[in-house]
């Protein structure tokens, strides 16, 4: 391959090439590296500091805006609605993170332990829900969850009328319903996480556990965890931030609702800015949202960090 | 390792629950899918594949997929054009301002859609481009390039330098390198890559809900949300219009499932 490019007549340019190894790239990398900034920059920097600029001003998108200072940001502590979205979010972030790293720890634990046969397949199916639209899992939950749906259906066959309801349109369950899709969607991606990590534990450490006496709990406890925590850490923060951005599942099952009881931050973003022209609040709500983000990944690493050292 | 032969069957056991309870919602929709869409259709039998082709008409999903198409196309040529050069860069060489840069790019990675759809919205309104591919586009190469950049990075980083100072030598300029030599060689990254890319960009909701407000541009899972909400009634239709939506990124997955695991792993890993 080398053979084939032809050697630089320029003689200024052998020389710069001959330099020996910390020499600087003069302007090539900045020229490299422009157009991939600029896109950046414009549609995904500048916004955000449009945002913050937004989140100061009381705008219904279309006459003159006024400055309210941090009004927008006093009422996320005061607004009932906005505080159940919050609410709700770190409700998802049960069902989203919490739930499916316990549930995967153990089920990637248990398939360690024993090297069955068929697990290359077992990854690809429970990895299935990631690569589904958000809005096909959606769609495919309403129908299950639906008054006549097969969840229901199974419950009366099963003789248990009395828990039939309507999952989504119930003010006590819905929330915990739509929950339950995201831990259906996070625990596959979760497992393989974890498998991989557990894959790395040197099998003379379960020998050795082992010889000593050592049962499942003692073995799950004293090694598999502390041999997975930059596994979990990772799993944690990857599904933390997916269940606080949650909004086309929100959106298509059930809007928020019944009442506001499954609404989130991300649809009241939508909500604010695109159905009641209340812009600068729907800023507010998307720059707060941003910095929980950034917070909890960083706390989460932070922690994490801890742990390891 | 020696495990009883009990374990071992109740190792299978969870496997195969786990499996059923992962497949039971998609088997659910895919049934539905076939199932008649009405009572006339009820007469006819319970098998009706028929149903794809009029969710396909009735949803528009031929006009939908089009979009989807064509802004996954832009997106995913974008991005990896943008994001060869830009890991090019940070991955090989040595410059002033590499590492705050490089962190600007990587905070990207996290900065949530909610945050800036509202401003692009208004800004790109008020410059008539919204309703337009470059609206829809545009925001998610932004969003692309930040991961693009920390991945092209990462393989950069891993070329021998040996390599490059021989091509050097040869007196190849930066462009000739990249192309000539590194592209070649790093084609499984870049698949990786773009196969990410793809399904993000097809799979992506708030960004051509927000951007598209008439919908001239709406794309495949948008044309799926706005037909359920038309077709209240039946619910065999939708579950076709489901399956169709589904269905590229699904079958892609079957193809490469490799560079998907592999790039959603260690996609989320930090060096």
């Amino acid at each position: 391959m080398l053979t084939s490019l032809k050697p630089a007549s320029d003689p200024v340019r052998q020389t710069a090439a001959r330099r020996p190894r910390g020499r600087r790239h003069g302007a090539t990398p900045y020229h490299f590296i422009l157009p991939a900034f600029l896109i950046y920059a414009a549609f995904l920097l500048y916004p955000l500091g449009r945002a913050v600029h937004l989140s100061l001003f009381e705008w219904d998108g279309l006459s003159l805006a006024t400055f309210v200072g941090l009004d927008n940001y006093v009422s996320l502590l005061s607004d009932e609605r906005l505080k159940g979205a919050f609410g709700h979010a770190l409700v998802f972030v049960f069902f989203f993170a919490v739930l499916p790293v316990g549930i995967g720890l153990v089920l990637a634990a248990v398939l360690t332990r024993a090297r069955v046969r068929g697990l290359p397949m077992f990854r690809t199916i429970v990895f299935l829900p990631q690569v589904i639209a958000m809005v096909v899992v959606a769609v495919a939950w309403r129908q299950i969850y639906a008054p006549d749906g097969v969840l229901n259906r199974t419950l009366r066959w099963a003789g248990l009328d009395s828990l039939t309801r309507a999952w989504l349109g119930d003010y006590t369950f819905s929330l915990p319903a739509v929950g339950l899709i995201g831990t259906w969607v996070t625990t596959g991606l979760v497992t393989v996480l974890l498998l991989a990590g557990m894959a790395k534990i040197p099998s003379e450490q379960f020998e050795s556990a082992r010889l000593d006496g050592a049962g499942a709990m003692r073995e799950f406890f004293a090694i598999i965890v502390p041999a997975v925590r930059a596994e979990v850490t990772v799993a944690l923060t990857l599904t933390i931030v997916v269940s606080l951005k949650t909004f086309d599942l929100v959106y298509v099952t059930t809007s928020g609702g019944p009442g506001s009881s499954t609404t989130v931050p991300s649809y009241e973003v939508y909500r604010r800015a695109f159905e009641l022209g209340e812009v600068g609040s729907a800023a507010a709500v998307g720059v707060a949202l941003t910095v929980l983000i950034f917070v909890i990944s960083f706390l989460v690493n932070r922690i994490g960090d801890r742990i390891s050292s | 390792m020696k495990v009883r032969r009990t374990e071992r069957l109740l190792n299978y056991f969870v496997l195969i629950i786990f499996s059923l309870i992962v497949l039971a919602p998609i088997f659910t929709i895919v049934v539905g899918a076939f199932a008649p869409a009405d009572a006339k259709a009820a007469q006819q039998g319970s098998f009706h594949p028929e149903n794809f082709l009029t969710a396909w008409h009735e949803g528009r999903f031929g006009q939908y997929m089009t979009t989807s198409v064509l802004v996954a196309i832009v997106v995913v040529t974008l991005t990896v054009v943008l994001s060869l050069f830009s890991g090019y860069a940070f991955g090989t060489m040595t410059f002033r301002g590499r590492e705050v840069l490089f962190y600007t790019f990587l905070l990207g990675i996290m900065i949530p859609a909610e945050a800036v759809v509202i401003p692009l919205f208004f800004d790109l309104r008020s410059l008539g481009l919204t309703d337009t591919i470059w609206a829809v586009a545009l925001p998610q190469v932004a969003q692309s390039v930040a991961f693009g950049t920390y991945w092209m990075r990462t393989y950069f980083k891993g070329v021998s330098p040996s390599i490059l100072d021989a091509a050097r030598m040869d007196g190849a300029t930066p462009q000739r390198i990249l192309w000539s030599i590194l592209v070649p060689m790093g084609r499984p990254a870049i698949t990786t890559m773009v196969v990410l890319v793809f399904m993000w960009t097809w799979n992506e909701f708030l960004i051509p809900l927000v951007m598209s407000p008439t919908g001239a541009f709406r794309t495949a899972p948008l044309g799926l949300a706005f037909f359920q909400g038309q077709y209240t009634q039946g619910t065999a239709l939708l579950a076709a219009g489901a399956v169709l939506v589904a269905l590229p990124v699904v079958m892609l997955y079957f193809i490469l499932q490799r560079h998907f695991i592999k790039g959603m792993l260690e996609g989320s890993i930090k060096e």
